[in-house]
């Protein structure tokens, strides 16, 4: 059996159903193939900041977009996905850190991000559950955290209310394209074509890219994330540190969700899980910023598979070697803030043929790999 | 060849019993100080009691497992009070955590026995402080000599029910009442399966017939209707006879449980399929009659493999020792293989039966009122689920179970679902109009139980 559409999309990430939305709102005939279930992976199972501070500048422009999306979710997607505005504070625990920091506040005034020093004078005073170890920080007051596990299934829901065609269950096992239609078929033997392919696949955005004869260095990235018990509700702000080896942030309702490091995975699984000697160094890494959290008992672990560029940054735009392939993968472990605002860039790409966020950066052949 | 085996109950004990004699040592581990898993868990040391005082009819064997688990002690690597948090099949590694303490162990295989817990259907007012599991009423009167209560109401259905009831009833307690959810019709359609059992089943018709000469309220298929409390705990048990009249009986405590779930996540992390057993209402790993798992190195026995309980435990964990000592190359006895064969067999129809004659009461935890709770370390009622698998949810309706863990957080809290999966399995199918095996499982993660973020190393 054959489906026609206007515009596939392949991967049902934040990024993906956001898209699947937003043409679907202009009224485009729209498919998208998930080959689990929507936010299932990196969009699912990340540790759901909502950050825009320590970003690659280039990053920036879609991050303040997309952080317009988040503050108007409710309205959007039906759900909030329990965004909350908690402030971002980035940790430095050492003059290196420190100096990071400082470097920053230029990128921050040149995209017109508030963001705040928080020197050695008032760091501890301010936040007096701070361990010894840490002697400034940044704080970044319009960025939060919200709950990954609702983003992509609210967004994808949205789309179907809109009109779009959100196949769960489709893995696509065979790409064409004969000139003017992509032609995809999924493990089930169904065929779909449209004229319009948007590549949002993820880890797996590399295979699809490849078929179309611009293969990318990309490789698997597991984020290791950790969970506790509800403990006494005291750490506000999202935290981070300068160099990323650990980051925690704990809900309202006690749970402290931290993260660091990297588990393993097997993508052709799809399957993945922390790594035990990982887990016990984030554990260790976290306590020494928070104290206070010693002792408290973590419940589960987890990870995910998301795709991860050598420059860190992913890839957004046209193909270069088939007209009416888009490509947006690659988000090096923080697509998740992104995902909104990337879904309504593609579509201005796609219908209108143009976007005002730059997006050089992220072109597909900077890795001078592609074949054609 | 280094082996591990995890748990000291009686199927770990039958199986170490086996590698000693092969000449192998192994590391064994277990939670508990002493060994001797949960049916055989015992007293701390200056807890004096006899072993027929504590074991009843079971004296015999739990003072044979003791007596060989002290044995065996000096012949093994033993780590008592161990958590087994983590296991990576891929590496043959095991992640324990002793008394503050991290360790890795390396195996070439390894014998899971990870053993059982209660299978519990909530009740309106069931996390009351004074209403525990069957097994824990029965623990606390082994290990520590002390009841849940002066005056006890036990509710659920199963063989523990009963044995429970009884050991309360002799130890002093004034048993208020013994409430079995199964109908005697049901046990009645079982009988000639329970023949088979022989003395297990006339110890199950003795325990009944020895509450009921005591003038113990005995009442079966009944519904229960709430376990009343105030801010000090229980005060009453409430609930509605085979006959819809309702009934109500004072007490300050309340044993609850309905038949037994394997303790399998050490399994499911180490990447053992699993299937869904109709006869048991369980999902249980997959091995085969000689405790082999698909992946390999991996062995199982015991409960944690699929309730047969503690007789079927000894025999499957030696059983389980001869097919790692087979597989490694070593020369075992034929005719020994044959006779545990024959002998899991046997108990195998036995308990088929005794599933059938206690059946995991489906239609009540599908009619789990909307108000009540349902997963307690997430405080989500079992209308919130409801409400998660319908079409007018903001992210669409969970079809799946773990798509229903992510978007209310059931089975998502400390006890990982271990205590309200099975039933909160039971809600969101009849809500989806499906079978329970329809909806999946709940995913395992590490770690197995909660481990502790240790305190700050570093100097400041």
């Amino acid at each position: 059996m054959t489906t026609d559409c206007d515009v596939l999309i392949q991967g049902g990430g934040g990024a993906g159903c956001s898209a699947a939305l937003h043409l679907a709102q202009r009224g485009v005939h729209v498919i998208l193939l998930e080959r689990g279930l929507v936010g299932s992976q990196a969009s699912g199972v990340n540790y759901g900041g909502v950050r825009q501070q320590g970003r690659n500048p280039a990053e920036l422009p879609i991050a303040k977009r997309s952080r317009e999306l988040w503050g108007r979710l409710k309205d959007i997607a039906g759900t909030d996905a329990e965004f909350t505005v908690t402030g971002h504070l980035k940790l430095a625990r050492n003059d290196e850190e420190e100096a990071d920091l400082v470097a920053y506040l230029d990128v921050a005034k040149q995209y017109d991000l508030p963001l705040r020093l928080v020197g050695r004078n008032s760091i501890h005073q301010e936040y007096p559950w701070l361990g010894p170890k840490v002697v400034a920080g940044s704080f970044a007051p319009e960025d939060g955290a919200a709950n990954p596990r609702l983003l992509s299934p609210a967004l994808a829901n949205a789309a179907r209310a809109a009109g779009a065609d959100i196949r769960e269950h489709a893995e696509v096992v065979a790409h064409a394209h004969d000139g003017t239609r992509f032609h995809l078929r999924t493990s089930a033997g169904e065929e779909f074509t449209a004229p319009i392919l948007l590549n949002m696949a993820g880890f797996w955005g590399g295979k699809v890219a490849e078929a179309f004869g611009e293969p990318v260095p990309i490789e698997p990235l597991n984020p290791n994330m950790l969970v506790t018990e509800p403990i006494r509700y005291f750490i506000e702000p999202n935290l981070g540190v300068v160099g990323g080896n650990v980051y925690l942030r704990q809900i309202p309702r006690g749970n402290v969700i931290l993260g660091g490091g990297h588990g393993e995975s097997d993508p052709s699984v799809p399957w993945s899980r922390p790594l035990p000697d990982v887990s016990v160094r984030a554990m260790e890494l976290a306590v020494e910023l928070v104290p206070a959290i010693a002792g408290a008992q973590v419940i589960r672990s987890w990870s995910g598979i998301d795709g991860r560029m050598p420059d860190r940054i992913p890839v957004i735009g046209p193909s270069r070697t088939t007209p009416g392939l888009f490509h947006a993968f690659g988000f090096s472990g923080h697509g998740f803030q992104l995902g909104p605002a990337i879904g309504a860039i593609m579509t201005e790409l796609v219908l209108d043929g143009r976007t005002d966020i730059p997006l050089e950066a992220f072109r597909i052949d900077r890795f001078g790999t592609t074949a054609a | 060849m280094k082996v591990a085996v995890v748990g000291a109950g009686p199927a770990g004990v039958r199986a170490v019993e086996r590698l000693v004699a092969a000449g192998i040592s192994p590391v064994w581990i277990d939670e508990a100080p002493d060994g001797g898993g949960r049916i055989y868990q015992r007293p701390p040391a200056g807890l004096a009691r006899d072993a027929r005082t504590l074991y009843g009819f079971e004296a015999k064997r739990a003072t044979s497992v003791h007596e060989t688990l002290d044995a065996l002690k000096p012949k093994v690597d033993w780590r008592p009070e161990t958590l087994v948090w983590h296991i990576r099949p891929e590496a043959r590694t095991l992640n324990t955590l002793s008394r503050g303490r991290q360790a890795e162990v390396a195996y070439d295989a390894a014998i899971l026995c990870t053993g059982a817990m209660d299978r519990v259907i909530p009740v309106p007012g069931w996390t009351r402080p004074g209403v525990t599991t069957l097994g824990a009423a029965q623990i606390a009167l082994k290990t520590q000599g002390c009841g849940i209560g002066r005056r006890v109401a036990f509710l659920g259905t199963g063989p523990l029910l009963w044995l429970v009831a009884h050991q309360y009833a002799k130890a002093g307690a004034e048993v208020v009442a013994v409430l079995d959810t199964t109908s005697f019709a049901t046990k009645l359609r079982a009988a000639p399966g329970l023949m088979l059992g022989g003395m297990t089943f006339a110890k199950g018709l003795y325990y009944t017939a020895w509450l009921r000469r005591r003038g113990i309220h005995i009442a079966e298929g009944v519904t229960p209707i709430a376990i009343d409390g105030d801010d000090n705990g229980v005060t009453a048990i409430a609930w509605r006879d085979a006959a819809g009249r309702e009934h109500r009986a004072e007490c300050d405590a309340a044993g609850i449980g309905w038949g037994l779930k394997p303790e399998a996540q050490l399994a499911d992390l180490a990447r053992v399929p699993f299937r869904h057993d109709p006869v048991q209402a369980n999902w249980v790993p997959v091995r085969d009659e000689a405790g082999r798992t698909p992946v390999a190195g991996i062995y199982l026995a015991g409960d944690g493999a699929g309730i047969g309980g503690a007789e079927v435990a000894e025999i499957a964990g030696a059983r389980a020792a001869l097919t790692l000592l087979a597989d490694a190359g070593h020369r075992i006895d034929p005719i020994e293989t044959v006779t545990l064969d024959r002998r899991l067999a046997s108990q195998a129809r036995f308990r088929a039966a005794l599933e059938r004659a206690f059946p995991f009461p489906t239609h009540l935890a599908r009619s789990i009122a909307d108000d009540t709770l349902l997963c307690r370390c997430e405080g989500l009622r079992a209308g919130e689920l409801r409400a998660a698998a319908r079409a007018e949810a903001a992210t669409g309706p969970a079809t799946e179970v773990n798509r229903a863990k992510s978007f209310t957080r059931v089975g998502m809290g400390r006890c990982q679902g271990r205590v309200c999966g099975a039933a909160a399995a039971e809600v969101l199918a009849a809500e989806l109009g499906c079978d329970v095996a329809a909806i999946g499982r709940l995913r395992g993660q590490p770690p197995v139980k909660p481990i502790p973020i240790p305190a700050p190393v570093s100097a400041p």
